[in-house]
């Protein structure tokens, strides 16, 4: 076999390895999703979005309180999280290369790095320890930490999305650079950032280890934000860790809710952007 | 007047962009606030010491910090390879219908919350990996990284979830980078006769830092990793090379023990782990942008300059 004939053989090789790296990263996602759906959804019922948990031996129950819970932490999170994250970003854009605008990436690239866990402790420290308290509170506040720097990259890359000319035209009748922003800029990009935010949104609902020791867990149906909640996450952690065939079932269940609710909103994002993209190259 | 108003806009906003610096900064600040106790009585010795005792009140996290570096080490091993495939693949050889829906696929798995691999982990992973260990050949028990009995639960279970787990980060990072690899690269190993795998590798040799750079990102994801590696891992603080030992992290010791840290030293100590996490995380992450950012700098200096000198200029 000449030199030529082993060069082609080695290209075909590695074409065919590179196949198959994709194929290994698909098998588990195909196993875990295989696997949520069936076992999850023997236990998915009305009873489970409706009632509250069952004890240890009595079949049934579900995880009202749990999913409630998961709704008020990230809503109460979204609430300070969404104006910083769009405000930081459209100052990373507006004003990007001055020595703030540089400073806001790197915040928000390191935030984005930092544990999850590491937040719930960072946040253990101000909003649990000086009352002694676990509140949904400091729940919202570490997952709205979470969100941040999703949001501000968002906001940063839509707004820079967003033609010059656009801007000039407002700035063009006198507008002042607020105005222009609030009013052109944040408008024409707007679409865009709330699909990121419901993304981001999507994807913190399934946070557990930043609730551990700031929302806690609550047996009981709670909606005070001074008090312990529990959540879909921690719940299923709690259950999935228990000796009992019945918590089993319902942890599965849970588990399909937050891949049904992570890859509803992945495809409708996905959807929302294409139609971005075709509307950004129609113009 | 108008001058007033257009410094208005840029404090306001100012404002609360230095919150998110004001916010990690904090965090630094609080977790070493918090962990002056230890800090204070341990010293160095809280990094070197095996034993870790609450009731007796004795601290040490070596076999934390080498949990999780083992752990995150042998994962980027397994998953560095395969991301940087499915890179290639879907960057050079993926035929164009096919790509966009294997992209959204392969990063789907970086949507999967944490706590669902983690379940997935206990009931499915782990008893095939039982029955993998149970399987292995008697003179592979011998070395030492296949020592002891075969549980399922342990090192490699975490290693096998940690490496699904970063593989989506790893390979979408990888991917950009290739695709900032001009197409004169390619072309020009194509004019000279090579093959396709040659002209690939002609463009990995251009991307080299870039890719360092996502494996690294991988890397920092592994190291903070909790939930799923919590789940499976055995969380038993001793230090093995073994495979099959159940160990601890630095991420599981704070989910299992943090809520029932009674005293101060306890609660201290944790604290402190969660600070080594945030300075790793912190270092690793940094050392990553910085690859990638040395990568891509022409391409994206390009771009900030036509979007961003006509603003400087009206502000």
């Amino acid at each position: 076999m000449n030199w030529n004939a082993l060069r082609r053989i080695r290209s075909t090789i590695v074409v065919w390895l590179c196949g198959l790296a994709v194929v290994l990263a698909l098998v588990p996602l195909a196993m875990i999703l295989f696997f949520v759906v069936t076992r999850g959804i023997f236990s998915l019922n009305l009873a489970f979005f409706t009632h509250m948990p069952a004890p240890v031996g009595e079949p049934g129950g579900g995880m009202a309180n749990s999913i409630v819970g998961t709704l008020i932490l990230i809503s109460v999170g979204a609430l300070f999280a969404v104006p910083v994250g769009v405000i930081s970003g459209v100052y990373a854009a507006e004003f990007a290369g001055t020595r703030l605008a540089t400073m806001v990436q790197f915040a928000a690239d390191t935030l984005n790095g930092v544990p999850s866990i590491v937040i719930g402790v960072f946040i253990y420290g101000i909003a649990v320890l000086p009352v002694k308290q676990f509140s949904a509170f400091a729940g919202s506040l570490a997952l709205g930490v979470m969100m941040i720097p999703i949001i501000i990259r968002t906001t940063e890359e839509l707004v820079k999305l967003v033609p010059m000319s656009l801007r000039e035209g407002a700035l063009a009748l006198g507008a002042t650079r607020g105005r222009a922003t609030l009013t052109v800029v944040l408008p024409a990009a707007a679409p865009g950032i709330i699909t990121g935010i419901v993304l981001a949104l999507a994807r913190i609902a399934g946070e557990t280890a930043p609730l551990l020791f700031t929302a806690f867990n609550n047996r009981y149906f709670s909606t005070s934000l001074s008090q312990p909640i529990s959540s879909l996450t921690v719940q299923v952690f709690n259950y999935a860790i228990s000796p009992y065939e019945d918590w089993h079932r319902q942890a599965w269940a849970g588990a399909l809710v937050l891949v049904g609710l992570v890859l509803l909103c992945s495809i409708l994002a996905r959807f929302a952007t294409r139609r971005l993209e075709r509307l950004q190259t129609g113009q | 007047m108008f001058k007033g108003r257009e410094l208005g806009f840029r404090l306001g906003t100012g404002i609360v962009a230095f919150l998110v610096v004001v916010i990690v900064a904090a965090i630094g600040f609080e977790l070493t606030r918090q962990s002056t106790l230890s800090l204070g009585k341990f010293g160095l010795s809280f990094w070197i010491n095996d034993i870790w005792d609450p009731v007796s009140g004795e601290f040490g996290a070596r076999p934390f910090i080498w949990g999780t570096l083992y752990s995150s080490v042998l994962a980027l091993l397994l998953a560095g390879p395969i991301a940087l495939g499915i890179a290639i693949f879907l960057s050079e050889l993926c035929p164009a219908w096919a790509r966009q829906p294997l992209t959204f696929l392969t990063e789907l798995l970086a949507a999967i919350p944490s706590i669902v691999y983690g379940l997935w982990g206990i009931f499915v992973l782990v008893p095939i990996v039982r029955t993998i260990q149970v399987a292995l050949p008697e003179p592979l028990r011998a070395l030492p990284f296949f020592y002891g009995p075969p549980v399922g639960v342990g090192m490699m279970s975490a290693v096998l979830i940690l490496a699904v787990m970063v593989i989506p980060f790893t390979s979408s990072v990888a991917r950009e980078v290739l695709k900032a690899v001009p197409m004169s690269q390619r072309e020009a190993a194509y004019a000279l006769g090579a093959t396709k795998w040659e002209a690939i590798r002609a463009a990995l040799y251009y991307a080299r830092t870039g890719i360092m750079g996502a494996v690294m990102l991988g890397f920092g994801r592994a190291l903070g990793e909790t939930m799923a590696v919590t789940m499976v891992i055995g969380n038993t603080p001793k230090i093995s090379l073994s495979l099959l030992a159940p160990q601890y992290t630095m991420a599981a010791v704070l989910a299992n023990e943090f809520s029932e840290a009674a005293d101060d030293l306890y609660l201290h100590s944790l604290i402190e782990i969660g600070l080594l996490l945030f300075i790793i995380t912190l270092l690793v992450n940094a050392g990553s942008r910085l690859l990638i950012w040395r990568m891509n700098r022409p391409a994206t200096s390009r771009k900030r300059v036509s979007v961003a000198a006509p603003i400087g200029e009206a502000a």
